[in-house]
């Protein structure tokens, strides 16, 4: 089509009057907006992170496997970097093997009225604030693992993990079946024709086409998680420990700065200025697994005519 | 009919294909048991806060401030408290506040910006720079954005701990879906239209303003609607930014700069108390906060339909 050739998004504003071009630069200027967002994002860490390794060294901070801001003793950023851990893993365990099975079921097996029905109620589930999820892991979640392992305490790892998995889930369904909806149905039918099972088409055909999505939903799930904030810090508690057992009281690097945010550390304090810091190392995990996430998405795709 | 004798002794193994469609059928029954999961824990969260709520969420809970003490709250003491009842009256109508002072910050800047992208901006590096920032932004945790409210808002603006810098924050934080979501509505609107616009001699800007904005704004609403209803149940910003917990008084929309309480803030502070029963006016904010949630989706989505059977 001729029409192609015909740019509307360019130059024309050299046409106009004042007006025009006054537009124009509003309109940039709030798109800017955006840009100076992550450049004030970076200052601030940065900065506030500068003072506070002004006091304590960069090797302490690495390398020491003690956190306690509150009396300014030690500032090892590991208990807290471990307990977020313990709620990625715990919550990726829950949610990445349940929600590729709903994409796949949603994808390849589920007829469109129960696509209709069951889609809008998982995007309900993506709407719940936290803070709500973190009132149903002590209401209900920590209940039942009390009544399942006694001795499990008001706060443990175990309730933030799998709430927080929840939370995630339709996170990874809902990317995945995007991907694995737009495998070529081509596809499907060549491996129908050489005589595979409806199983095997899913599992064999379909999940391996549509991997580089499936995957980019998983980096970013995880991302969300290691970000995630209120649920965990009313979940998994505020106490700062390397422990392998689950059913412990742990702090991750978010509770940690909820705990800083409600005024139990003074401003203007060592442990005050640790927050820039845990907020930076935080801050670099997430963005580091956001490109991540879109490297690998643009690195395996299979383009598909 | 000529008769193969190969035929009769192909061996066919039955009880492979049996196997196969074992597998098939558990597979299915493992497909549909995981997306039985998401619901299950849904239904489960929300009959868990109603129950908790149930008898607890009256109307002097939405019309008194919080109280310290947890018989307050309780409405088989009414009668004989000294004070008011306990309720969640300050965080509702700051939470309101915030809401309307973010939605007025994000409508210019969203719109604007997704304006200039979808119609202005050239193909050159800085634009291509500028969507790939906006994609990395809507992955920065909330807290973070906390952090960047406290730090410029709060104190090197000077607003303090104010409903200003709560909606400032909030809006840096919901700008990136809002302008992506209001690009889709901008990219909606046929080209033809553009044409025709400037066929008639229209300049750049009167096209946007007369032919291209009325025809995206619904799609615009209910992208910043569902944005704004992200916002009215975010807890780490605001409380980053020094949303109070006790506030008695609800702030006031003409004194931006007054503290705040927000629902959200509220919740947390009454989930976290030791009080049994304080997980019960917990549920019953949380029904509040949950409610309001519904009706801007309920909004949202009438305003889509709508628009959806114009077209």
């Amino acid at each position: 089509m001729s029409s192609e050739s015909f740019d509307l998004t360019r130059e024309e504003s050299d046409v106009g009057g004042f007006g025009d071009r006054l537009a124009r630069y509003v309109f940039f200027s709030c798109a800017l907006v955006t840009v100076l967002t992550t450049l004030a994002i970076i200052v601030v860490l940065v900065n506030g992170a500068i003072d506070f390794f002004a006091e304590v060294s960069l090797v302490e901070y690495f390398t020491s496997t003690e956190w306690d801001a509150i009396n300014e003793t030690s500032f090892g950023i590991w208990p807290l970097i471990w307990g977020t851990m313990l709620i990625t893993v715990g919550s990726a365990v829950v949610a990445l093997p349940v929600g590729t099975l709903t994409a796949i079921y949603l994808s390849e097996y589920a007829d469109p009225r129960v696509r209709r029905t069951v889609k809008p109620i998982l995007e309900i589930l993506a709407g719940v604030p936290t803070i709500v999820y973190g009132f149903f892991a002590l209401s209900f979640i920590t209940p039942i693992l009390q009544t399942l392992f006694p001795g499990t305490g008001t706060f443990n790892a175990a309730a933030g993990a799998i709430v927080v998995g929840i939370m995630i889930i339709p996170m990874v369904s809902s990317l995945s079946e995007d991907a694995m909806s737009s495998v070529p149905d081509s596809l499907r039918n060549a491996a129908y024709g050489l005589g595979a099972t409806k199983f095997e088409v899913s599992t064999q055909v379909v999940l391996p086409a549509s991997l580089s999505g499936v995957l980019a939903a998983y980096i970013l799930a995880i991302s969300r998680a290691i970000g995630e904030t209120m649920a965990v810090t009313l979940a998994a508690g505020m106490l700062p420990q390397i422990t392998t057992n689950p059913l412990a009281e742990i702090q991750t690097m978010t509770a940690y700065m909820v705990q800083v945010g409600t005024g139990d550390i003074a401003v203007g304090t060592v442990g005050y200025q640790s927050l820039f810091a845990v907020g930076l190392t935080l801050f670099v995990m997430t963005l580091s697994m956001n490109i991540f996430s879109e490297w690998v998405r643009a690195r395996y795709r299979e383009e598909y005519q | 009919m000529s008769t193969d004798t190969d035929t009769d002794s192909f061996d066919f193994d039955g009880s492979a294909l049996r196997r196969k469609r074992l597998l098939g059928k558990a597979f299915v029954g493992a497909c549909f048991a995981a997306t039985m999961v998401g619901i299950v824990a849904l239904i489960a969260l929300l009959v868990d806060v109603v129950t908790e709520a149930w008898g607890w969420l009256t109307w002097e809970f939405l019309t008194y401030p919080p109280s310290r003490f947890v018989e307050n709250y309780n409405p088989a003491n009414y009668g004989a408290l000294d004070t008011g009842p306990g309720g969640i009256y300050p965080a509702l109508i700051g939470s309101i506040y915030l809401i309307v002072l973010t939605a007025i910050f994000t409508l210019f800047l969203g719109v604007g910006a997704a304006i200039y992208l979808e119609e202005y901006a050239p193909d050159t590096r800085l634009t291509t720079f500028i969507e790939t920032n906006i994609a990395n932004l809507a992955g920065v945790p909330s807290i973070v954005y906390g952090l960047l409210g406290l730090a410029m808002f709060v104190r090197a603006l000077q607003t303090g701990s104010s409903l200003l810098a709560g909606a400032l924050t909030l809006t840096l934080l919901i700008l990136p879906i809002v302008i992506v979501s209001a690009q889709e509505s901008l990219r909606a609107v046929p080209d033809s239209m553009r044409r025709a616009s400037y066929g008639t001699g229209a300049t750049k800007w009167q096209t946007i303003r007369n032919v291209v904005l009325p025809e995206a704004i619904p799609g615009i609403m209910t992208g910043i609607i569902l944005s704004l209803s992200r916002a009215i149940g975010e807890t780490a910003p605001i409380l980053m930014v020094g949303a109070a917990t006790s506030m008695f008084a609800p702030p006031r929309l003409t004194q931006p700069t007054d503290a705040f309480s927000a629902m959200p803030m509220q919740i947390f502070d009454w989930a976290r108390l030791p009080e049994a029963d304080f997980q019960h006016v917990a549920a019953a904010g949380i029904v509040v906060l949950l409610t309001i949630l519904l009706l801007m989706n309920a909004v949202a989505i009438l305003i889509r339909n709508k628009y959806n059977r114009r077209r």
